[in-house]
């Protein structure tokens, strides 16, 4: 179970950062960000090894008090930093690795989704569709101009092209359906939920 | 001496130390026994006797009885040594070295093992035998010490793991154990093994927090309830000592406390590592053991007065690191940072802890309550220890004081702090660097000491900004606009305000905090009027998208354009705004209305509308990802004409790539961009900006021509101003001035002649308004009439091309002058009308070229002529038209192309003569020909012309030739020349009725030497026998030229000449056959005298061969005059002689021989070209008219058949 999961870009700005215990999201994202200095660190030091290794998984970045960070560091450099409870004794090398795997698989999927431009935020991209259509596997209607969903607003599918939403009358019910990045959402949480 | 071991544990070399200790019966270990330091590894009986006697009296007794001990404790390590000396021996020489006490003892004792009895002879002397002696001796010695050794260890070591297997039976005590185990380590300590030393260690912590571990699931060991304790004391680790024997004792004893349990194991452990070499093991695993102290304490749930567990952790972080500064240089511990920082930063944290538990870092000092728990804190910490007691910097006295006053811990703290930022910063951790920076500027403004905190926040702020972390930044901003509000630094505090109540990572109360602040700013009275505060508009509200209307951004002096723009305000409430103005750069281009039009073309499709890129998002991106390069051709050519003066690439966002990186954040605001106060501004005032997006329209009347460019946006409310320096892409409109025009050009592709044609009259008004009364004056040319139609409407547009009005035309014509009325139109707008105007046909040219004077002329030249006059003929018409607002006529040609040409023909039927007139129709119209005529201008009168065409309407379509055909007819004697005029009235086949009636279509033309003067007739025949024709054979052909009128005036020439009133003439005659059916056999031509007489007849022979079979076409006969030298006044005689030579021939022998008359003519043009190179000049040849010969047989045609032996069949194979 990870409190915060974290991918960071080869630029090291984050791409994908989620925590549990939500109240506390500021000192995770302080946490995920000074763990970048190890990061680094370790990637300079490792050098040609790691590339020749291809041992992706970092290892225990460093402990604090409460928490243990760990880093995984992909070939092109895109970062995973999980952050779990130092109380957790559970989670031993062995489990971080696999979850590290896991994380990664998700992403590669985020990578191959061919609306997903390279270096944008993971985020779950919002669309007001009619409460018919939200349901899986129903048709998707697209508003004409941005929604704003708090911190999220519906985005246009290519940089400079049209919005991607279209809203057709006022009046009929909407829900708000995050349209992509869901699976890898899906598997980060199960990966907070869930005691390995 | 090396040690080999069991299971397999690879051989060392091994260091024993062993210390002889006098034999007694109570030092020998009772059963489980579990000191293995002071166990008696090896016993050895000394015995200094050499005679038998004694030995036997006492030494065997008492060796027996020390036997019988060790058996007793089943210890089977002993050894006996003799020592001999040489003096004794030698008293005793006499007794009998085979019985020496050496085998008696080794009988005795040593029934197996001999090697237990070793001799030791003369140890005090210096000679070779002692030395061998001692040398075995020693050996021996360390064998048996190290066999006993390793006996007694794997037997320890065996005894050591049953205790551990116990481990799950009730009773079992971690102590003991403990105890046990590290007895094992003390040995491997002492045999200088501190690698296994340190893993008896490691194992023991290991099952330790295994035990707290499994504790903390529930499966809890009644021995560990023991170390849940609550903690009394928290005086750090003690790693001076190797071992704290004070520490020991009380596990021993077990009333350790968990933290006393810990800081013995790892004082232990760090002693091994530090003479293992491995300092910065003990950093890493110091910081591991603090961490992991503090979570068992909170596992087991012990009760841990506050701020007790910082003390332990801040003295033990400074102890740990004191310990390695004391074992290493400073070259090591620089270049080993890395390891030891995360001590500095725990410690750091832990003071700032404390520092805050005990109220020493609020701006009043502590109060009561915090100095009872600094007291309390001070009690656990106990007395300080003595082997500290000396050192200034000891962590305790370091703690003691910090916690001793503000002052003293404000000193401890940032000494502390700056020592780990730098230390963070040498190794390039810069963002764990500038996290306890942020730390510290907390406790700065604590202080309320904002300037001091300030530059950490900045630094931070900036840190986070380059790498996009939204949250951070949130966070840092607040602390800074706090900081900022403290400092008074007004501008940047709007700034960090406006950017906070834009984010939305904040709540939406806070938001609206911020928001509030920066309006409550606004709203004061300021006390200095003019002052501005600027901000970037960025955060306050973003510009979206753009619309021009007109679309096309292109305005004429005067017009009114309208800009309505999208702006998306970030604020959470509504914010009035004062006004909106766009700065607006303006400038000058010369060729502003080409610019114009190409302006219209490229931005047609694009609506009016730009859009804006979103501005920084969010969450900006990093330096890496900037907007790529706009880069864009430029070419710049003269205004004149429109060369190419320079060309080069722009880079149009060069502000996004060129801006400072941290541009978003940084402060100052180059205020001179911000008031770059044109006279050219937009402005729009009391808006309301709501949040979300709002419709902002901006109107003005354009003035000056030129580009006018969008550069900034401000807005402004009270002296806040917030602006947008670029406006980005670039918006443009254009204004533009034009000078009235006049355009008059053709509404078909071309104007025919003839025919009322459209044109269409445009004018462009331009700055120009047309009054009532203002009108066009045309200037009528001669030959083009202005045709006036009463219906004829003007409209007028706008430059938009949409129809504002329509009005009718007035159009007033006199003898000079035609005028039209213009309809009253504002300026910049269009006005269009049509007039239809006729181009009198002018005197057509005289058609009257000689060579088309007969349809006999060779068929390809009349090609070639067709070819060449396809494209009509043209006039000009030039109309100065006076317009309203020049004083200078306006000059316009315009072309009419004729739509016909015409061509004429003579034909002959014998004697009798036709016309042929035929008009081509060159124009794309269809016409309808009507009322032709054909007369005689020479007007003789005894000539007629019969017209032999019946319809008086004929349509011509386009492309397209009508044929007119009058036969002539006289009655006297025909004139040599005709003069005729053809005409024909013609209007468009289309048009139903036209309003004026259209003058005829004229063509003169001129023909001349029309009447029949020879008749020419060929005729073949078969060879004699034969009723037809054949192939191959011979046949002849008879050519019969006849004069058909006496002597005419077009007689006269050179050729004619007179005897005895007789007037005869030269002719050639020549047989060709351009299709190659016939081969002309023997002579092809003949210059014959042929007597100017009416029916004077003149016979040639020939043979021809036909070629081929079947109807044959006969061969052409052409006739020539045969006309002498042209010098009148050159020799007669020669001429004479010449022409008389060959007319005498001809004479001679007549027609009948032609065969000589050829032979002669052969030679006179061998004589000819001989008569040259005498300068004798050559006769020439002159074609008749075509209207003088008419070749009676002319298309008839020759049967031929195939010759009869001609069937041989050819094939070839190949």
């Amino acid at each position: 179970m990870a409190v915060c999961i974290a991918v960071i870009a080869k630029e090291n700005y984050p791409l994908y950062i989620r925590s549990t215990p939500t109240e506390n999201e500021l000192k995770f994202h302080y946490m995920v960000h000074t763990s970048l200095d190890v990061v680094d660190e370790k990637i300079s030091a490792m050098g040609k090894a790691l590339v020749d290794q291809r041992e992706l998984y970092l290892g225990l970045l460093y402990p604090t008090e409460d928490y243990k960070v760990y880093g995984y560091v992909t070939n092109s450099k895109v970062k995973f930093v999980m952050v779990v409870d130092s109380s957790n004794t559970a989670l031993r090398d062995n489990e971080i690795r696999s979850m590290f795997r896991k994380l990664h698989n998700s992403y590669t999927d985020v990578m191959c989704n061919p609306f997903y431009n390279p270096g944008d935020r993971i985020q779950s991209r919002w669309a007001l569709l009619p409460v018919s259509a939200s349901s899986p596997g129903g048709p998707y209607f697209l508003c004409p101009y941005p929604v704003q969903v708090g911190p999220t607003s519906c985005v246009r599918s290519s940089p400079g092209g049209p919005y991607s939403c279209v809203r057709s009358s006022p009046g009929e019910p909407y829900s708000l359906c995050p349209i992509q990045s869901r699976a890898f959402d899906n598997m980060v949480t199960s990966m907070m939920i869930q005691v390995c | 001496m090396e040690w080999r071991r069991s299971y397999g544990r690879a051989p060392k070399m091994i260091h024993l130390e062993s210390n002889f200790v006098q034999f007694k019966e109570e030092l020998l270990p009772k059963e489980g026994n579990k000191a293995l330091l002071t166990f008696p590894f090896l016993h050895i009986y000394w015995t200094e006797c050499c005679d038998t006697e004694v030995y036997k009296a006492t030494v065997k007794d008492d060796l027996t009885k020390w036997q019988n001990v060790l058996k007793a404790h089943s210890s089977v390590d002993w050894l006996i040594v003799i020592v001999e000396n040489d003096a004794k021996k030698k008293n005793k020489t006499n007794i009998l070295p085979r019985t020496s006490i050496v085998d008696k003892i080794r009988n005795d004792f040593c029934n197996k093992q001999s090697d237990r009895c070793v001799v030791l002879s003369d140890p005090l002397k210096d000679s070779s035998r002692t030395q061998e002696s001692w040398n075995a001796f020693l050996t021996k010695l360390r064998t048996l010490l190290l066999m006993s050794f390793t006996k007694n260890l794997g037997k320890f070591e065996d005894d050591m793991r049953t205790l551990r297997e116990k481990r799950t039976e009730p009773g079992w005590s971690f102590c003991e154990y403990f105890m046990v185990q590290e007895e094992l380590a003390f040995v491997f300590e002492m045999l200088q093994q501190f690698e296994d030393a340190l893993v008896q260690y490691d194992e023991l912590d290991a099952l330790f927090s295994q035990y707290v571990v499994n504790f903390g699931a529930g499966d809890g060991a009644n021995w560990l309830t023991f170390f849940c304790q609550p903690v009394k004391s928290w005086n750090g680790l003690i790693l001076r000592k190797p071992i704290d024997m004070e520490k020991r004792e009380s596990i021993q004893r077990r009333e350790a406390t968990l933290l006393d349990l810990r800081s013995y194991l790892f004082s232990r452990q760090c002693t091994l590592l530090l003479f293992l070499q491995r300092p910065w093991e003990v950093a890493q695993r110091a910081l591991e053991l603090l961490h992991n102290c503090v979570q068992e304490l909170k596992l087991l749930e012990v009760s841990v007065p506050p701020g007790a567990l910082d003390c332990w952790v801040f003295l033990s972080c400074l102890e740990v690191l004191q310990r390695i500064e004391g074992c290493c240089d400073r070259a090591q511990i620089d270049s080993n940072i890395a390891h030891t920082v995360g001590l500095w930063s725990y410690a750091t944290e832990k003071l700032k802890s404390l520092g805050y538990l005990c109220g020493l870092v609020s701006e009043k000092g502590p109060n009561s309550e915090d100095l009872n728990r600094t007291v309390d804190l001070l009690a656990g910490l106990g007395a300080e220890r003595p082997e500290t007691a000396n050192t200034a910097q000891s962590p305790y006295k370091k703690l003691k004081e910090a916690l001793s006053s503000v002052e003293a811990f404000e000193k401890h703290y940032l000494d502390l702090s700056h020592a780990t930022i730098e230390m963070y910063t040498s190794i390039g951790r810069i963002r764990s660097a500038k996290f306890v920076g942020k730390d510290l500027a907390e406790f700065y403004m604590r202080k309320k000491a904002p300037q001091k905190a300030e530059i950490y926040l900045q630094g931070a702020l900036k840190n986070y900004l380059a790498e996009g972390w939204a949250l951070p930044i949130t966070h840092t901003r607040k602390q800074l606009a706090e900081c900022q509000k403290h400092l008074g630094q007004i501008e940047n505090y709007l700034q960090t305000s406006s950017l906070l109540a834009s984010d939305h990572h904040l709540t939406e109360e806070e938001r609206k905090h911020f928001c509030q602040e920066i309006l409550d700013f606004a709203s004061q009275p300021s006390d200095n009027p003019g002052h501005k505060i600027v901000l970037p508009m960025q955060s306050f509200a973003q510009l979206r998208d753009l619309h021009f209307d007109p679309s096309n951004a292109v305005v004429h002096v005067g017009g009114v354009l309208c800009i309505e723009i999208t702006m998306y305000s970030q604020m959470p409430v509504p914010v009035h705004v004062e006004q909106i103005v766009v700065n607006v750069h303006f400038s000058i281009e010369k060729n502003s209305y080409r610019k114009t039009a190409e302006w219209l073309t490229k931005h047609k499709t694009s609506n009016g509308i730009i859009n804006f890129p979103p501005e920084t998002a969010p969450f900006p991106v990093s330096q890496n990802s900037l907007p790529a390069l706009e880069l864009y051709e430029m070419f710049e050519r003269s205004p004149s004409d429109n060369s190419l003066n320079t060309t080069g690439i722009i880079c149009r966002n060069v502000h996004m790539l060129l801006r400072r990186q941290e541009s978003s954040s940084s402060l100052e605001m180059p205020s001179g961009v911000a008031l770059e106060e044109g006279a050219h501004l937009l402005r729009c005032s009391h808006v309301t900006l709501e949040p979300g997006a709002n419709q902002i329209t901006f109107r003005t009347q354009a003035k000056e021509p030129g580009t006018y460019t969008l550069r900034q946006l401000c807005a402004s409310v009270g002296s806040v101003w917030f602006v947008l320096p670029h406006i980005y892409p670039i918006v443009q409109y254009d204004v533009y001035s034009q000078e009235p025009q006049l355009h008059v050009e053709p509404l078909a592709d071309s104007l025919l002649a003839g025919i009322p044609q459209k044109v269409k009259f445009t004018v462009t008004t331009g700055h120009y308004t047309i009054k009532n009364g203002d009108s066009l004056q045309l200037s009528n040319a001669e030959a083009m009439l202005i045709l006036c139609q009463a219906e004829s409407r003007a409209m007028v547009y706008s430059n938009t091309r949409e129809q504002s009005s329509d009005a009718a035309l007035r159009i007033q014509s006199s003898d000079k002058v035609t005028s039209i009325s213009l309809p009253v139109a504002p300026a910049y707008h269009v006005i269009e009308f049509e007039l239809e105007v006729l181009s009198l046909p002018s005197a057509p040219a005289l058609g009257g070229e000689s060579d088309m004077l007969g349809m006999a002329e060779p068929h390809r030249k009349h090609k070639d002529k067709q070819k060449t006059g396809h494209c009509m003929v043209t006039t000009d018409h030039k109309v100065s038209i006076d317009c309203p607002w020049s004083i200078y006529s306006t000059v316009i040609a315009l072309t009419f192309s004729v739509p016909f040409r015409t061509t004429h023909a003579l034909l002959s039927s014998g004697t009798r003569k036709y016309v042929q007139v035929c008009v081509q129709n060159l124009s794309e119209l269809d016409f309808q020909l009507s009322d032709s005529y054909l007369v005689d201008t020479s007007d003789s009168t005894d000539l007629q012309l019969v017209p032999l065409n019946t319809q008086s309407q004929q349509p011509i379509y386009s492309k397209q030739s009508v044929f007119f055909v009058w036969e002539l007819k006289w009655t006297e004697e025909p004139p040599p020349s005709l003069h005729c005029r053809f005409s024909v009235g013609f209007s468009p086949a289309s048009e139903e009725q036209l309003s004026i009636s259209l003058k005829p279509y004229t063509y003169e033309f001129k023909v001349e030497n029309f009447f029949t003067l020879y008749n020419v007739k060929a005729e073949i025949f078969p060879p004699s026998g034969m009723e037809y024709c054949r192939t191959g054979s011979l046949c002849s052909l008879e050519v019969l030229i006849t004069r058909l009128s006496d002597l005419l005036e077009v007689d006269k020439d050179e050729a004619l000449t007179e005897s005895d009133e007789h007037f005869s003439t030269k002719l050639m005659y020549e047989v060709v056959d351009n299709s190659s059916n016939w081969a002309v056999c023997g002579k092809s031509c003949g210059v014959i005298s042929m007597p100017v007489a009416a029916r004077a007849t003149h016979r040639v022979h020939m043979e021809v061969m036909p070629l081929f079979a079947g109807y044959l076409p006969l061969p052409d006969v052409r006739l020539f005059k045969y006309l002498p030298h042209h010098s009148a006044h050159s020799s007669q005689l020669d001429a004479d002689s010449w022409i008389e030579n060959d007319s005498l021939s001809v004479d001679k022998h007549g027609d009948d021989q032609p065969d000589s008359s050829s032979l002669k003519s052969r030679g006179s043009v061998h004589s000819a070209c001989s008569s040259e190179h005498k300068g004798l000049p050559m006769p020439r040849l002159q074609a008749l008219p075509a209207g003088q010969v008419f070749n009676s047989s002319s298309g008839t045609q020759v049967l031929v058949i195939p010759s009869q032996d001609d069937h041989v069949l050819e094939v070839s194979v190949t």
